[in-house]
């Protein structure tokens, strides 16, 4: 009895904690946080002696932050809104960071130490046009700065110290295009100059203190402007014309313009094609970029041009940095084979170079793409000279005195795609962790763990403990481990670069600039598509390494060339490269792998063909065997309609292919398009498990879920709907879901929700789907649980039928056998709006469930599936209840401490993705955004394994005490027996 | 619900007929917009934090507009404003580390320009001006209890221990005050079923 007892009460301990909540000393165990901030698009060094070991940068994440120079972290960062595009920026009264975004509309200013935002000014424009800033050199400090923008049509004066505008002029002239806005040092004159249609050049003067138009002027040249300019002092620029063969030096001092054209032929003997004018800031010179390459000009004249270096691809020039007065200087950065160039110049002395380092580069980061430089000064007083590079692949780098100080790897910040790989399997007798320290080294190490669970230990000891989890090397080994926790993550950025994340810390374990992906004369404007498993040995072809498949395509349409790269997932080696002779449209991997377990592959093309890769017979022979069972399907967003198609043999080429299949066109469901607008569609993982076909209630029915691969969720809204939160009215908004069979095209369900739209996030998985909406009339967010069962089995109860064979649970299931199915249904509140959603995955789909859910807060939230359960009523029956049905509430709960990313923020969070670990009850999750964020989550605890905290250490003294009572109370009863003896 | 609903509307017609100031917002100059303009209140929300999330400063909080149609960020007083935005109904966010807060249903009227109503969505509060506060601080972190001599013994191994002298210490007391005859017939008894018992056990090994 009392044995009972005790293990009642055990599993009442066991089960009293249920949430899978953190200690705030276990951040770091499991989950690792990396920062980025995505490809640098402009930089700019403060110059105030506080900010001087800082750089600000825009990304083109829409990421603005201030970055440490002498090691690269982040000091602050904001991520600003997915439209809100930097377009120009600058620092004012060298406290203030002054962006200019959502082109030219918001112009807001950032304190430089601590990011605060310190005002905001809204511009309204009337035209859209290129937005320009100018912030005036801060000469006179007692006179107030004013930061000059033009944007929309408009040039705006806005004070530097509070965002107000202070005047605002209209340049309302039919198709003008300022080019332009400037204002010399110590003047009170600002210039605008830009060009009206395609041949007219204006200059605009206005009075600084009003805005008044002093002086406008206007020549017109005969043979055209290309749009390029390039300012080259303050009374001279430098245009292209409309052929891009001819440079138009233009010179508009005091009101007199004068045009003088150039040849560039005449200044470059081997120039041909066209020329483009770089937009780089330079004084008295100008930076011409031709196809073989980069070429510097000084203007000494209206007339006179003269080629001052020539520097052949790749190759970056930055902009001018004023240095100590009158000096300015500028670098070039030059790329050859493995090494970069950097060179500084001062314009003074344009022959010579200042400095000159060769720097080793790795291949991996591609070529240089911009240079920003930096100056110093020495100890002997002298300038130094540093530079942040931004390579091709995206990843940002400082280099001074001829090495590289740091490097981030920011292509991080845009993944598009990933995929993982298992490690190897570790080898008899090769062990990369050292031999267990002595015994008294690791009872001191749990004894110290002991004290941390029992809050009895000092900070130091707690700093210890820390430390001495965070070294394990057990989590970052190279191998393959026993509970699947160690793996590697394989992402493809938009940059064409594949990377390998190491699941224990994050760490870049091999990188592969995609060589296929690179630019070149057959393949124009290369983009990485998405990343498939190609080859996962397991059984055959051990000694062979996993490999991965890249699809990309040659150029921003969809009929564009596809690309195909093959890369082992253990070296990050290309194994092979394919330049495919048709487009890519879908990729379909197949459940099927030839003898070499590679994974066969079908790729419709535009013309609506399917191709079979790998190209071997072998593939073939067993696709042949399968082909009648394949069915695939296309939905066309644009037209509303969704299409199925099967297989047959024969392509309508002109050259055999036995490759090559043609398609027929099954079903069609077509949307009205003036009610129905496609929105989001799902469908389930390919690789989820389900463990269990039916469900058992309390009282004691069955419920057969009906799970099928060939589940698509569509949900649609209304045309009028499609649009943002705020733009109808709830009468004009419905959402409608549909759950349909992807091969016979049957509309299993279909449920309509009035006064609902978008945006809709959804996720599919076993026999159910939840999605989430905005709902107009509540003016809430939404989310809604749909479960199909397979009502064509639920007869299948009665035992002695089952006992008798008089069932059908052995029938395969297939979609032509139209089975009766039965949904249930339940809706819930949500308080936040989602950008990701995603279900956890183990390994035999044992455990319970959880959705995650990536938050506006860009947070990743753990929700039980069973909050989403349909069966869930106001007043669940005692029954119910022991079933684990929670009572139903209008709303779905936050819990704070259900955040899987803890007090961490996954920045512009994109997706989430989960694995599967070997361990049952544990799901690793990896989510991206300009952040990365990976932790392993146990949706119900680890039942399966005793936790990373389980103090072995208790466990001995326990055992310890228990011997040593025994001793104890053998010794008494011995006594006491003598006693009794004596007695 | 509806009942709420319905007080809502009352308290809006109510706020119409007061003609109280409208802070919320001013008619916008250019554009055929509207400015909403508000304030988040994070340090005066009440008690401080308890270090474990460090106290959030303005600069870390973002007001999201529409599920992300356009972003903003506070200043340093904590005012915030989204400029041009048309008539109608929209969806303000907060999003602040360490704080839950509500959305706020803003609607602008068209008819009546420049006059913005507020409402929390969550406990469908009115707001007379648009000044936003968390609702709640939020704990990414379980609490570690403080050590105490209860919580070791309720540990499972505790309790093994405590259950170990339980037997030891008490059950010969217990047997000592029995009265030898039923001793006797309780462990013929037990030894009828064939389940040694502890206490037969624990002389057992003495001998």
């Amino acid at each position: 009895m009392a044995v009972r007892v005790c293990l009642g009460f055990l599993i009442l301990l066991l089960h009293s904690n249920f949430s899978t909540a953190l200690y705030e000393d276990q951040v770091g165990l499991a989950d690792w946080h990396q920062k980025y901030i995505g490809k640098v698009k402009q930089a700019v060094f403060p110059t105030q002696r506080t900010g001087k070991k800082r750089v600000v940068v825009s990304t083109e994440e829409n990421v603005i932050a201030s970055l440490d120079l002498r090691t690269g972290d982040i000091f602050w960062r904001h991520v600003l809104g997915k439209d809100d595009h930097v377009d120009q920026i600058d620092i004012a009264l060298g406290k203030y960071f002054i962006t200019l975004s959502s082109e030219g509309s918001i112009l807001r200013a950032w304190n430089l130490p601590d990011g605060q935002m310190m005002w905001e000014s809204a511009l309204y424009g009337s035209t859209p046009s290129k937005s320009l800033l100018f912030v005036p050199a801060n000469t006179n400090l007692g006179k107030e700065n004013r930061i000059l923008v033009f944007s929309g049509g408009w040039l705006h004066a806005v004070s530097s110290i509070d965002g107000e505008i202070i005047w605002k002029k209209e340049f309302a002239i039919d198709r003008l295009e300022i080019k332009q806005v400037f204002q010399p040092l110590e003047s009170d004159i600002i210039y605008a100059v830009g060009f009206v249609g395609s041949s007219q050049f204006s200059v605009y003067q206005l009075s600084s203190k009003s805005g008044e138009v002093l002086k406008h002027n206007t020549a017109s040249f005969p043979s055209g402007f290309c749009g390029e300019v390039s300012l080259v002092s303050s009374d001279m620029l430098v245009a292209l014309d409309a052929t891009r063969s001819a440079l138009i030096s233009i010179s508009f001092q005091s009101g007199i313009i004068n045009f003088h054209q150039t040849y560039i032929s005449d200044l470059l003997q081997d120039f041909s094609g066209m020329a483009a004018l770089l937009p780089v800031k330079f004084t008295g010179m100008f930076a011409v970029k031709t196809v073989s390459g980069i070429c510097l000009v000084r203007v000494k004249g209206v007339s006179e041009l003269e080629v001052i270096e020539k520097f052949n691809h790749p190759a970056s020039v930055s902009d001018v940095l004023t240095i100590s007065g009158e000096q300015q200087a500028f670098a070039i950065v030059q790329h050859a084979e493995t090494k970069i160039d950097f060179k500084v110049k001062l314009d003074k002395d344009l022959r010579n170079d200042v400095l000159k380092e060769t720097v080793e580069m790795d291949p991996q980061r591609g070529h240089v793409q911009k240079v920003f430089i930096n100056n110093y000064i020495r100890t002997d007083k002298s300038h130094g000279f540093r530079a942040l590079i931004v390579m091709e692949d995206h990843s940002l780098l400082l280099v001074q005195q001829g090495e590289i100080v740091w490097s981030r790897e920011d292509g991080l910040a845009s993944i598009i795609d990933s995929t993982t790989s298992e490690l190897p399997v570790e080898k008899e007798g090769v062990s990369v962790a050292k031999v267990e320290h002595n015994l008294f080294e690791w009872l001191k190490g749990h004894v110290l763990k002991l004290k941390g669970t029992l809050m009895l230990a000092s900070p130091d000891e707690i700093a210890a403990i820390q430390a001495m989890r965070l070294k394990s090397s057990e989590r970052n080994k190279m191998t393959r481990d026993h509970n699947g926790f160690r793996k590697l993550i394989i992402v493809l950025t938009r940059a064409g670069k594949l990377l390998a994340l190491h699941t224990g810390d994050g760490r870049v374990i091999w990188s592969l600039l995609l060589p296929s992906l690179h630019r070149s004369e057959a393949c124009g404007h290369p983009s990485a598509l998405n990343i498939y498993q190609w080859q996962v040995p397991h059984h055959h072809a051990m000694h062979e390494n996993p490999s991965v498949l890249v699809v990309g395509r040659c150029g921003p349409s969809h009929d564009a060339l596809g690309v195909f790269s093959v890369v082992d997932s253990y070296t990050g080696k290309e194994r092979n490269s394919l330049k495919l002779a048709h487009s890519i449209i879908q990729v379909i991997p197949l459940p099927l792998t030839d003898s070499t377990e590679k994974r066969l592959h079908l790729i419709i093309d535009a013309n609506l063909q399917a191709h079979l890769y790998p190209r071997t017979r072998d593939s073939v022979n067993i696709f042949l065997h399968e082909m009648s069972n394949i069915y695939w399907h296309s939905i066309n967003v644009g037209k509303g309609v969704i299409r199925g198609y099967s297989l047959r043999s024969g392509c309508n080429l002109d050259v055999v292919d036995e490759y090559c299949f043609n398609t027929k066109e099954l079903w069609r469901i077509v949307f009205p398009s003036e009610s129905e607008k496609i929105a989001t569609t799902a469908t389930r993982k390919m690789n989820e498990v389900v463990h269990t076909q039916a469900k058992v209630l309390a009282d004691q029915d069955v419920m057969y879920k009906y799970i099928s691969r060939n589940i698509l969720f569509v949900a649609t809204v209304a045309p009028k709907a499609a649009g943002e939160i705020g733009s109808v009215t709830p009468e004009e908004a419905w959402l409608v879901a549909y759950l349909i069979d992807t091969v016979t095209g049957r509309i299993l369900h279909r449920v309509t929700h009035q006064g609902a739209q978008g945006p809709i996030r959804a996720v599919v998985s076993e026999n159910w789907v939840v999605y989430h909406y905005f709902n107009l009339r509540a003016h809430r967010y939404e989310m809604s649980v749909i479960e199909i069962y397979d009502q064509s089995r639920a007869d299948n109860k009665d035992v002695r039928k089952l006992v008798l064979g008089k069932h059908n649970l052995t029938s395969p299931v297939s979609s032509y056998s139209r089975p009766e199915v039965m949904v249930k249904s339940q809706s819930y509140f949500f308080t936040h709006s989602v950008k990701a959603m995603a279900v956890t995955a183990t390994a035999k789909g044992i455990t319970s469930l959880q959705l995650l859910i990536g938050t506006i807060g860009d947070q990743v939230l753990a929700l039980d599936k069973r909050f989403l359960d349909p069966r869930r009523t106001a007043t669940p029956t005692q029954a119910e209840k022991e079933e684990g049905i929670i009572p139903l509430t209008d709303s779905l709960p936050i819990i704070p401490q259900a955040y899987v990313t803890h007090a961490l923020q996954v920045e512009g969070l994109r997706g989430i993705i989960t694995i599967p670990a070997k361990l049952e009850s544990t799901t690793l999750v990896f989510s991206y955004g300009v952040d990365i964020f990976f932790t392993r989550i146990a949706p119900s605890r680890t039942y399966d394994s005793l936790t990373e905290d389980f103090s072995y250490a208790l466990l001995l003294i326990t055992i310890v005490a228990l011997v040593a009572a025994i001793f104890v109370t053998w010794i008494l009863s011995e006594k006491k027996e003598l006693r009794e003896k004596w007695r | 619900m509806r009942r709420s609903a319905e007080a809502i509307a009352s308290l809006l017609l109510l706020l119409l007929s007061c003609h109280l100031p409208s802070v919320l917002a001013g008619a916008a100059s250019l554009g055929d917009g509207y400015t909403i303009a508000g304030r988040v209140k994070l340090e005066g929300s009440g008690k401080t934090t308890i270090g474990f999330v460090p106290p959030m400063k303005n600069s870390n909080a973002k007001v999201i507009l529409n599920g992300g149609q356009r972003v903003t960020f506070l200043r340093e007083d904590g005012y915030f404003s989204f400029h041009n935005v048309p008539a109608g109904t929209h969806l303000i966010e907060i999003s602040a580390m360490g704080y839950f807060f509500s959305p706020v249903r803003i609607d602008i009227s068209a008819r009546n320009p420049g006059k913005i109503q507020a409402a929390l969505t969550e406990n469908r509060r009115v707001l007379q001006e648009l000044v936003l506060e968390p609702l709640r601080e939020e704990q990414y972190y379980e609490m570690r209890e403080p050590f105490s001599l209860m919580s070791l013994l309720k540990s499972p191994m505790g309790l093994m221990v405590g259950f170990m002298v339980i037997v030891v210490f008490l059950m010969p007391k217990l047997m000592e005050n029995m009265d030898p005859e039923e001793i006797r017939r309780a462990q013929e008894e037990m030894g009828a079923q064939g389940v040694p018992s502890l206490s037969s056990l624990l002389p057992g090994r003495s001998n």
